[in-house]
């Protein structure tokens, strides 16, 4: 494969140099169609968090790339991730977002399968005489394996096992679900979109501080003093760090990496309201732990290829086609927490997030932008050396300020990894 | 039927649709109470907002936020601001109180916006509180045909 010429005489190898990326990666359908194969159907693909598929015979329908599977809890409260596809004649034998059922019968001639995909049911089976065992045609099932609440299932059956490949992720991951705020996390809603342009692009803005100020400038007009101050970030002491295997994160506000630290400090004006409701049922030092979690981490998690823990939301991608993608943004509440707390979570999300948000709208705009411009010139380059001349070895990985597109050179090492093994 | 509540309730609305099309936002900011919602529910059948997520759950605050980031210039997906003409109608009286109505109605819109047409079909559930021979907005909820699918941004206020 690294010897396959790919767009303008380069190999795939060639394209991902240590510094920038060929303009080829966001344009070319056949890198895409290689990405497919090589990326989703080869590493840990992120499916679900566990409280979507919260009781026995729970779903959510999603894909890894672009295979339709069905994330479901069994009786015995065991997890599968199972291909949506009848195995008589390929029909999907579950459709909706997510739901509930007690098992999948394909609507085309009625075959049925349990909650953990074994064939159940065939109507009318004199007619196969003895041609057809169940037990050689059950869903096919993918290994899927779990870490912090996180479900995620993969096609590569002897691929390492998932906390092996989080790697340092864990870490942040454990620290990310400290804004349950001492109650579960709990996925209480999503938006989701759709925008014209490769899902690298998005893959890459999780860990761009640099955009902040410029496209988040309506934003940030609508928020009190501050909060805009606190948003103030990219010159600020935080940093971005490679966490190896395409993960990395990256931290805006280091005050905020640790919700369950600082817990005396004084308790911000835009939350000082929902602290005095929140004070009506709970203790000063529980009041004081959930609004501190209300207000979300101060980082952003990028897990290589498709989920990212995002201050207060879980950023999930999924590529449609080389020019096309949909992001879900997740809103994360606390599960049997304060309604008044879970409320004010909602309406942050709101605030910022999905088709009507203040932010994602000017993200997408600048991602689309980024697509229209990919089709200028003929043998271009995305340029991603910020933060490099700064850039110092870590015990996780490497490290440098905030704004350093150290998350998106992190991704691309992975990604060449993958593409050319 | 009430005819004439019913002219009163679709010129109303009609007039408001009209306003939102020619960016008349102040005019607009004034046809609400104060405590009044602007919603645009995720699920179709949504009826508890406070407690779900939604695209928009504006209160008078963020109503007015909303406006200022249209008219800013400071949001490159709003500048060039999407053009946009609605029609409204299918108008139906759905309650009655003598003191508030609730209004229902089918609202057709195109929106133009750098070289791409999007439709957005929507049914709008008005309750609008009498104010002399006029009303104000006590909450309108928008709820988009495609709303649970996966949509494109919108950059105006459906
Ligand atoms: S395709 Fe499913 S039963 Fe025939
Ligand atoms: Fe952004």
């Amino acid at each position: 494969m690294t010897s396959q010429a790919t767009s303008k005489g380069h190999t795939l190898a060639d394209l991902v140099q240590h510094d920038r990326v060929h303009t080829s990666l966001y344009t070319d359908p056949a890198i895409f169609e290689t990405e497919m194969d090589k990326v989703f159907a080869n590493t840990w693909v992120w499916v679900a968090h566990t409280s979507e598929i919260p009781e026995a015979g729970s779903y959510k329908t999603g894909y890894i790339g672009r295979q339709p599977v069905v994330t479901v809890r069994d009786r015995k409260q065991q997890v599968h991730v199972l291909l949506n596809r009848c195995r008589h004649r390929a029909a999907t034998v579950c459709e909706g977002h997510k739901g509930k059922t007690n098992s999948f019968v394909c609507p085309y001639h009625g075959w049925s399968y349990s909650l953990d995909g074994a064939l159940r049911g065939v109507p009318s089976p004199e007619s196969y005489g003895d041609l057809l065992d169940k037990a050689d045609y059950p869903l096919v099932k993918l290994r899927v394996e779990e870490y912090a609440g996180m479900i995620f299932a993969t096609f590569k059956d002897d691929i390492e096992p998932l906390v092996d490949f989080l790697g340092p992720a864990k870490k942040w991951m454990d620290l990310f679900m400290k804004q349950g705020g001492g109650f579960p996390v709990k996925v209480g809603g999503e938006h989701r979109f759709r925008f014209p342009g490769n899902w690298k692009i998005q893959l890459e803005n999780t860990t761009d501080a640099y955009h902040f100020p410029l496209v988040h400038k309506s934003f940030l007009s609508s928020v009190d003093k501050q909060t805009e101050e606190m948003l103030d970030f990219v010159e600020g002491p935080g940093f971005v760090e490679d966490l190896g295997n395409g993960h990395s994160v990256m931290v805006m506000i280091p005050d905020l990496v640790d919700l369950e630290a600082n817990l005396d400090a004084p308790i911000p004006e835009r939350f000082a309201a929902l602290a005095e409701e929140l004070r009506a049922d709970y203790p000063e030092d529980q009041v004081r732990r959930i609004v501190r979690a209300v207000g979300g981490s101060g980082f952003n998690l990028n897990i290589f290829p498709n989920i990212a823990c995002s201050m207060a939301f879980f950023r999930v991608l999924r590529p449609v086609s080389v020019t096309e993608t949909e992001i879900h943004h997740a809103v994360i509440t606390m599960d049997g927490g304060p309604e008044a707390g879970n409320r004010a979570r909602l309406r942050m999300h709101e605030h910022f997030q999905g088709p009507m948000g203040f932010g994602t709208p000017d993200d997408s705009e600048a991602w689309e932008r980024v697509q229209k411009g990919s089709n200028a010139g003929t043998d271009q380059w995305i340029l991603l050396n910020r933060g490099l001349a700064k850039e110092q070895e870590t015990a996780d990985g490497r490290r440098s300020d905030v704004s350093a597109e150290t998350g998106m050179r992190a991704a691309y090492r992975q990604w060449k990894k993958l593409m050319t093994a | 039927m009430n005819i004439e509540l019913l002219n009163q309730a679709s010129a109303f609305i009609s007039q408001e649709a009209d306003m939102l099309d020619h960016g008349e936002y102040p005019e607009w900011l004034a046809l609400w109470e104060e405590k009044g919602l602007y919603i645009v529910p995720i699920n179709p059948d949504e009826t508890d907002f406070a407690n779900t997520l939604n695209y928009a759950c504006d209160d008078a605050k963020m109503r007015n936020l909303r406006v200022a980031r249209l008219g800013s210039g400071e949001s490159i997906s709003t500048s060039p601001a999407p053009r946009t003409i609605r029609s409204v109608s299918r108008f139906r009286i759905l309650a009655d109180d003598g003191k508030t109505v609730t209004v229902r109605c089918a609202q057709n819109l195109r929106e133009f916006r750098k070289e791409i047409q999007k439709h957005y079909t929507a049914n709008l559930t008005y309750t609008l509180v009498r104010d002399g021979d006029s009303f104000r907005i006590q909450q309108k909820v928008v709820r988009l045909l495609n709303s649970s699918d996966a949509l494109q941004c919108i950059g105006y206020i459906p």
